[in-house]
């Protein structure tokens, strides 16, 4: 029998039940960023550990053939686009750069907060999708010993 | 105890760390003991009733760790034997702590006492935050809402530095694996 690359099937198996749950507390941290601690920058943390945490139990390859890698990575500066695009509309819409011009909302409601919540929304996927690029670009990287690339 | 009475337990905890890290024969100890120096940073932040900055540097501790262990596995460093005649050099260093030291007495003993800065700027958010954002973590709303422009800075570093990491490890997203090793 062939070889898989990753751990054992231990390994396999319990990541495959747990990589979900962590994913879905860093959508959590970002959802509620407003409300609790937390925010984009920590959920989109949470959310790259999880991929981190598939790329070490399976081996990048079988990452590389599940995931499109392309798609992950224009996400990330898509991202940085709309943050962009968001203050641009502020202008627009209220007259100065990043206003908060969508409805507040009523205090400790989940949707309150007006843009805050998109802009959180927007900065965990980009920090989810960018520390994953890093990650997936470090694990692909081959050390050489001694001798030039 | 008092929160001081933690937070130099804490900080010497981090000295200890940080003396092993220097000390550590073995390349992955020393990274392990780099990470009790972040975990120390992360509970001083908790403790200091910050929250979201402990959040933060916790899962960014546990990240570099991963990364660091991961980059550094595969290389055989040995740690240099350092020459011993290292002596007056140490008695020089510790005179000019110890000078710059006295100087500076005078100024902590002119810093406000500790949790009661002279800037009071923050009172501001905290009276308004809530009804002018709509946010119930202040924090938050400072970070997106009053210095929305700061954070658009942070996006561009994070964008800049992981083009430069992609750009120095040289791979093109979406590059099969077997490709890569050939070229």
């Amino acid at each position: 029998m062939k070889q898989e690359p990753g751990l054992t099937i231990i390994a396999k198996t319990v990541t495959r039940i747990s990589v979900w749950l962590i994913i879905l507390y860093g959508i959590y941290i970002i959802l509620h960023g407003h409300l609790s601690p937390g925010g984009g920058f920590a959920g989109g943390v949470v959310i790259a550990l999880a991929f981190l945490n598939v790329m070490l139990t399976f081996g990048h390859e079988t990452v590389t053939r599940w995931l499109n890698i392309d798609f992950l990575h224009d996400l990330e500066p898509a991202c940085g686009a709309m943050y962009l695009a968001v203050g641009i509309l502020g202008i627009a819409v209220s007259g100065s750069f990043l206003a908060n011009f969508l409805n507040k909302g009523t205090l400790f409601n989940l949707v309150s907060s007006g843009n805050i919540l998109v802009l959180n929304i927007i900065i965990g996927i980009k920090v989810a999708m960018g520390l994953f690029t890093v990650v997936w670009a470090l694990a692909l990287f081959r050390f050489d010993d001694g001798g030039e690339k | 105890m008092p929160v001081e009475t933690w937070l130099i337990f804490i900080l010497s905890f981090m000295l200890i760390g940080s003396v092993a890290a220097l000390e550590m024969k073995d390349l992955l100890s020393a990274i392990i003991a780099i990470g009790v120096v972040g975990l120390g940073v992360s509970m001083a932040f908790l403790l200091l009733q910050a929250p979201d900055l402990a959040i933060v540097q916790f899962l960014f501790e546990i990240f570099s760790v991963v990364i660091m262990v991961r980059a550094f596995i595969k290389r055989d460093y040995h740690h240099q034997t350092t020459p011993s005649n290292q002596i007056g050099k140490t008695i020089l260093v510790i005179a000019a702590l110890g000078a710059i030291f006295i100087f500076s007495i005078n100024v902590f003993k002119a810093l406000p006492p500790f949790g009661e800065p002279l800037m009071t700027t923050a009172q501001y958010y905290l009276d308004n935050c809530a009804k002018e954002t709509g946010a119930a973590n202040i924090v938050s709303s400072i970070v997106l809402d009053y210095r929305g422009y700061d954070t658009l800075g942070e996006v561009t570093v994070l964008f800049g530095a992981i083009l430069g990491a992609l750009t120095i490890l040289r791979i093109k997203p979406g590059a099969k694996p077997d490709e890569e090793e050939k070229s």
